[in-house]
Order: structure tokens, then sequence, then C-alpha cells
């Protein structure tokens, strides 16, 4: 059995498809799980995009804690014998799986970019030392436990002719000594960069927050209207909001078109922005690392080229 | 208040070298550190020790010259190191469970601290993993720990959520880089540093027949196949060569 669990329907959509093709290939079922309150209509879903069960623990937890959602799970491998589970990585899938890779004393890879088997056995490749390098791990001993990131597979089409059994099951977990005293949404901008084709991003270089119009001002003619930016600016000025923020820690993006102004080039930022398809890096220090990831440069001093690409850009397009 | 900070020795990513043919990164020879992020989770041990008194104690896993490394957090602030030897096959499994065994026989501990991940692997998974085989509560991603005697609170960082937390002891926290800024330890405590002690133990003085779960079969190479054409004579005309370039490509639509 391969067990599939995210609290990201998307994400969940996705290791789906990779669920399956993995899960043929080693003739086994796949299923689903859901935690939380039973949802049909989710569950349904869930067998229409891939999944050959779905498991639906209800529990009356109100939110998400490690400690809990792992005991829950660690129930159901154990009694679905299952061989291989593979989790969403977002911030809770990721300290779930750890817990539970624990917990079982299982092998487990975080943060996979890519998932296969290699004489019968799955390999996990993923990104290590800041992004200048690909581990390709394997697993020597079940179960295996792998977490996957958002937009590493495509999800299948959606089939509703699909046949699948709901199983439920009311599971007590663990109790934890510990306690969620508050939950609340981040403050965000609403921006997703993950999705987006164009984004100028800013970093160091800028002097005000103020200055970040000059960034917004290209990033509309480039009809991108998606700002970015690098660890500084989002995590220590706080300038934006972290739904901006770019590199390793921060979101993983693949745009048409990344401009990069007044960034350095820090491996951890190259780390989040290295798929996209043309980069462009605007920097006054000739030598600065961020000219070695681009496609096209130009030395100079923000404040003077920012402006003058806006104009000229406005005039090509228009 | 007794405090076991889990520290690792890692590869200066920023220094790392990589080589021209095989883009695969050089880590011979390559310059060691103590991976950022568990300074943090250091300077938090002594921000809590501060108030509430108590022993800091720095484990390692990792091999002998991790020991240089252990001495800039006794500078800092830790009371004792532990250094245990690196096995000479070793996984996320093998190394939670050195940790794990190890924290059994410093004994009783109120606090484990780690870094949410280390900078060389970025994987996060020492932390929950270890709080798991301990069976203690995880309180992850905190950036910022408030320790009072019979309880913790932390504000963590969940991504989309910022998420409160509170905890009985013992319990194990990660913390994250904003949590607080790490002290540069004065030439006086680097010089007392050596008179701290380290106890140096053997993976199998503590646990025998650990085998790795995963082993990593390869380290490739990342292709950065870019064009790097730079611009940088007068800005006007550099302008405008990069507005050609970029409608040549076709993302001027």
């Amino acid at each position: 059995m391969i067990i599939i669990y995210s609290d990201d329907k998307k994400l969940t959509l996705e290791l789906l498809s990779k669920g399956t093709e993995i899960a043929k290939e080693l003739d086994e079922k796949l299923t689903a799980v859901i935690i939380g309150k039973s949802d049909e209509a989710l569950a349904k879903e869930y067998i229409a995009y891939g999944a050959d069960n779905v498991y639906v623990a209800e529990t009356s937890l109100e939110s998400f804690k490690a400690e809990e959602y792992t005991s829950i799970l660690e129930n159901i491998v154990k009694e679905t014998k299952s061989d291989a589970i593979l989790i969403g990585s977002n911030k809770n899938g990721k300290e779930l799986a750890s817990r539970l890779a624990g917990k079982l004393n299982a092998g487990c890879v975080i943060d996979t970019t890519n998932l296969y088997l290699k004489n019968k056995k799955l390999t996990a490749e993923r990104m290590v030392y800041s992004g200048n390098a690909i581990a390709v791990e394997q697993f020597n001993s079940k179960p295996n436990i792998a977490t996957v990131p958002s937009k590493v597979f495509d999800p299948l089409k959606r089939d509703d002719s699909r046949k699948g059994e709901i199983i439920k099951k009311k599971i007590e977990p663990e109790k934890s000594n510990s306690k969620i005293l508050k939950v609340q949404e981040m403050k965000t901008e609403g921006v997703n960069v993950e999705d987006a084709e164009i984004i100028v991003s800013c970093g160091r270089g800028f002097k005000n927050k103020d200055d970040i119009k000059l960034v917004d001002e290209l990033a509309n003619v480039l009809k991108g209207k998606t700002v970015g930016c690098s660890r500084p600016i989002a995590a220590d000025l706080k300038w934006l909001s972290e739904d901006h923020w770019i590199g390793l820690s921060g979101h993983k993006v693949k745009p048409k078109l990344y401009i990069a102004a007044g960034i350095s080039g820090q491996i951890q930022h190259i780390a989040g922005m290295r798929d996209s398809n043309i980069i462009v890096a605007i920097n006054k220090d000739p030598e600065a690392l961020i000219f070695k990831s681009a496609d096209y440069g130009i030395v100079g001093d923000l404040y003077e080229v920012l402006p003058k690409l806006t104009h000229a850009v406005k005039e090509k397009m228009s | 208040m007794n405090i076991i900070v889990c520290a690792k020795q890692v590869v200066d990513a920023s220094e790392m070298k990589v080589d021209p043919s095989t883009k695969k990164p050089i880590l011979q020879g390559a310059p060691q550190k103590i991976s950022d992020i568990d300074k943090n989770a250091m300077e938090e041990a002594i921000k809590i020790k501060d108030k509430h008194g108590g022993k800091i104690t720095v484990l390692t896993v990792g091999p002998s010259d991790a020991k240089e490394r252990i001495k800039e957090l006794l500078a800092m602030g830790a009371d004792e190191g532990v250094l245990v030897s690196h096995p000479e096959k070793y996984d996320y499994h093998v190394i939670s469970s050195l940790l794990a065994e190890a924290i059994k026989k410093i004994g009783q501990y109120d606090m484990v601290l780690c870094g949410e991940a280390s900078t060389d692997m970025f994987s996060g998974q020492v932390g929950p993993r270890l709080a798991g085989l301990l069976q203690i509560p995880q309180v992850t991603y905190a950036q910022s720990v408030n320790a009072e005697k019979d309880k913790v609170t932390a504000e963590r960082n969940m991504g989309d959520k910022a998420v409160t937390t509170e905890s009985t002891y013992p319990v194990l926290i990660t913390v994250t880089k904003e949590i607080n800024e790490p002290r540069l330890p004065s030439l006086m405590q680097i010089l007392a540093a050596a008179n701290k002690p380290i106890n140096e133990w053997t993976a199998e003085s503590l646990t025998s027949g650990l085998r790795p779960m995963v082993e990593t079969i390869e380290i490739k190479g990342v292709p950065m196949e870019r064009k790097n054409i730079v611009y940088q004579d007068d800005i006007d005309e550099s302008v405008g060569k990069l507005v050609d370039s970029l409608a040549k490509e076709g993302v001027l639509r």
C-alpha cells in the first residue's frame, strides 16, 4: 500500500499523480488519507484524481498539530502495512513526516524534486548545499517516507468514472503535552509568486521602503504585476510580506522572466529562482554573484536603470 | 532549567566551489562551520538560562574536528559539550537515534533546542524526528520563545499561518534565523571556553546495530546554463540592448 497525505488539496492531487505511477509499477494500491471531518465530496475527488481508496480518519481535532497527526498516521501505516508514505511538503507536512519517521524508525527524504523506482527501490532526489547540488537518495528499508513540495508533479486529469472505496474510521490520537493557543492568518499582500509568469524582485540594493515602487512600476508595464524579493526585504526589514520572499526558505519560482534588481545573488536566493526561463540582473557591482546566474545583466545603479528600463519597455510594448 | 542545544558542523555553502567540468561541488577541503541557525538556537538557550539559571549542554554528532566548532558555542555561553563520533555510514535515522541516545545519557533535561534546519542540507528533519524518538512535544519554526517556570510559549511561522503554541517540559523547540541575533563571544570568553569540558562518546558506546535506512547514491551537479550577457557601458545604451534582447526572447508581450 502507498499512502498519500497533505492538508493541502492541491498538493494531494499532485501527489496522487506521482503515487499512481509508482503504485502501478510496484503493483500496489494507492490510498489517500483525509484527517479531520468526514468529507465525502473531497474523498470522491481524490478517487477521480487517482486514489484507489480514501481513508478518512475522523477526529475532533480543531487544528493541525504534529504530535496528534503523527499518531493518527502511524496507526494508519501500521494497520494498512504501508510501504511508502508520500506527504505534501508544506511546513506542517515536513514536521509531520519527520516525526513519523522518528516514530517508525523509517527512512525519510524531505523536499524531493524527483521520485522514481531504481532497481525496484524508491529513489528520491533533493537539492542540497543551497541549491549547488542534487543528492540522489535511495531507500533500502521500508516503510519509505518522502515529502514533495507543490508544483513538482502535475495532477492527473479528473476522471469521475473511477471507482474506489471510502473507508471511514474514528481515530483517537495520543494526547500531547502541547496545545495551540492561537492560529492567525499571516499578514500577506495576496501575492502568489509561485504562479507568476513575470517577476521583478528587489533586494538589499534598495535604500528605502518607498523605493520599491520602482519595481512595482516595472512589473506593471511588463504585465507581470508580481513583485518578489530576497530574504532581507521580507524577513529582516519586513518591507514586503513573506508571500513575496523568493529563496531557499521562501518561495521557489519558475517564471518566464525573472528580473533581479539590487540582489547580490546569494546562493539561497538563486535556489529559489534558478528554474526561471530567463533571468535578468541589475546591480551596480560588476562582480556581483547574480550576474553568474543571469542571461542578461546591466551593471548600473538601479535608481537610474529601473526608471529607464520601465520607460523603454513601455515604448517597446506599445 | 537544563537545556540541550543540538548543533551541526556543516560545509560553508557560501564558500563552496563547484568543479567547472562536472558542476559537482568540491567538498574536500571546503571550509567548515557551525550551521548558522544552530547559533540562533544557542543564543536562545543563553537567554533562557539568564532568566531561569541552569545548564546548557551542546550536543553534536560529527567528525573529531567538530570539537573546534563546539568550542565556539562554549565561548558563546554553553557550559559543557558532548561530541558523538560520526559513524561511517549515516542518514537522518542514524543521526537522530544517536542524538536521542546521547540525550538519554546526559540525563535530566527540560528543553532541547535545534535550528529549524541545517544550512547544508536544509531538510529540517532532525528536530521533529528527535522529538518523535524522545516522545516529547515538538514546537517547530519558533520566531519567539517565552520560557516560564512550568511552561513555554512560542510564536511560530508556519508559512501562511502564524501559530502560537504552548507546551510543558520537556519539550523540543526548533528556531528560525529571525528569532535573535547570535552574540559574538569576547576574547575573554573564547579563552575561558578552553577550560570547559567536552565529552567525547563513540557511537558504538551509545547503541549498536544502527544502520542507515536511506543511502545517498550520488551527489549530482546542477547544470546552470545561462547566457551571461552583461551590458556595462552607458546606461541608456544598456537598457536599449536589454529591451531588444527581451523582445527577441518573446517575453515582452
